[in-house]
């Protein structure tokens, strides 16, 4: 048996939050610039041939752009899926489990991407 | 948790068809949400006709009108009948809001009326609000100040006062908190649009003087930050509050203190 009170004041406030809420502001608003550089990027480089293509992204400025447009990317649907997963999950070994999924498997997209803008832009 | 279906002994069925008053000429049709947590029975709609010659307008008239001469089981709260102690909060055609202040013109009948969701309730139209109540204690909803106590009031300036319009008013009939999904799935730990506004109130109020402590009790993921601006909170508010803007305020603020 427990108080209500108890209940309500449970383990106390986290002190942290702030954080977290704030870097999901950042990337969605870095989001928005890269996502529309992106689909420029895109629309100009569809249908150019492979040669074309592999030396624009070799440029450091594209490759640059596209490289923070993965991190933003990654970085906010890791925060935004941990978010999803505290609203509806509440086992806690079920929602430690996911959390950790959702970390590594953004780490795993992250660094797929990341490796592969790389290996055309260093013309490996 | 979240929970797609109720559970079975929280099924509706169809309840009891009380008839119109003989002689009545204009009636309005009420279909109600009846429990009783002594006869085991599962929750039931009952069905009412309401004589609108012999009631008043609103909605909290003609609840009133059936217990007092159709049906003196139904069990609700209300108190003022005119918007300012919130006790008659419910779900009146699918939107949480005071029966007192809703007129029985603006909804379509039948009208519909259940208790506030997601709680529990605790007899027909009578939801547990306990939870609700020590959460709003939690906040500690009184002026803390340190410094020594003037010979008169704490003053406040004209402009400061007027940052506590549209927070003041709110009569903590929980409307907003029990219409907020977040709040739905996680009570336990997301305090709600309610109490979050109150909370704002005093971080707001120029002569309270524990502002950070207050910040510092709000900064979690979840007693905060389960807020997803969803605002269906701001949306049935029956004193046209703004919770979601509070709330918004906080964030700001736990924002402003960091950068
Ligand atoms: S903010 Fe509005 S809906 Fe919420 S408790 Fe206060 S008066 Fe009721
Ligand atoms: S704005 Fe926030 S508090 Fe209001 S209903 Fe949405 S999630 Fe709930
Ligand atoms: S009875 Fe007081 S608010 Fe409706």
């Amino acid at each position: 048996m427990r108080t209500l009170r108890h209940r309500v004041r449970g383990l106390g406030p986290a002190h942290s939050g702030t954080g977290h809420f704030w870097l999901q502001r950042t990337t969605a608003i870095a989001n928005a610039a890269l996502v529309i550089y992106f689909v420029f990027l895109f629309v100009t480089l569809a249908g150019r041939s492979h040669a074309a293509v592999v030396a624009t992204i070799g440029q450091p400025v594209v490759a640059i752009l596209l490289l923070a447009a993965i991190l933003s990317i990654v970085v906010h649907m890791r925060v935004g899926m941990q978010v999803i997963i505290e609203d509806y999950v509440h086992g806690e070994a079920a929602k430690v489990t996911l959390l950790l999924a959702n970390t590594f498997f953004a780490i795993a997209v992250g660094l797929a991407a990341a490796f592969a803008v790389l290996r055309i832009s260093f013309g490996l | 948790m979240v929970q797609f279906t109720l559970p079975k002994n929280s099924k509706i069925t169809k309840g009891k068809t009380w008839p119109a008053p003989a002689g009545a000429k204009r009636t309005t049709e009420f279909r109600i949400y009846r429990w009783n947590p002594e006869d085991g029975q599962n929750p039931r709609i009952d069905t009412y006709f309401v004589d609108r010659d012999d009631c008043g307008p609103m909605v909290l008239d003609a609840i009133i009108w059936i217990k007092n001469k159709v049906d003196s089981t139904l069990t609700f709260r209300r108190s003022c009948r005119e918007g300012v102690c919130g006790s008659c909060a419910m779900n009146i055609d699918g939107l949480n809001t005071l029966a007192c202040t809703l007129a029985m013109d603006d909804v379509a009948a039948p009208i519909k009326v259940y208790p506030l969701p997601h709680a529990d309730v605790v007899k027909d139209l009578v939801p547990d609000l306990t939870l609700f109540y020590e959460q709003y204690a939690s906040i500690e909803p009184w002026l803390q100040t340190d410094s020594p106590p003037p010979e008169r009031e704490w003053r406040q300036s004209h402009e400061d006062r007027a940052k506590l319009d549209g927070l003041y008013e709110c009569i903590l009939c929980a409307c907003c908190t029990t219409s907020c999904p977040s709040y739905w799935w996680n009570a336990d730990r997301y305090l709600g649009p309610a109490v979050l506004l109150q909370a704002y109130r005093w971080i707001v109020d120029s002569r309270d003087e524990g502002t950070g402590d207050r910040l510092d009790n709000l900064e979690d993921p979840f007693r905060l930050y389960r807020c997803h601006t969803i605002m269906n909170c701001s949306k049935t508010c029956p004193k046209g509050l703004n919770p979601a803007k509070a709330i918004a305020e906080i964030k700001k603020k736990m924002v402003e203190r960091q950068v």
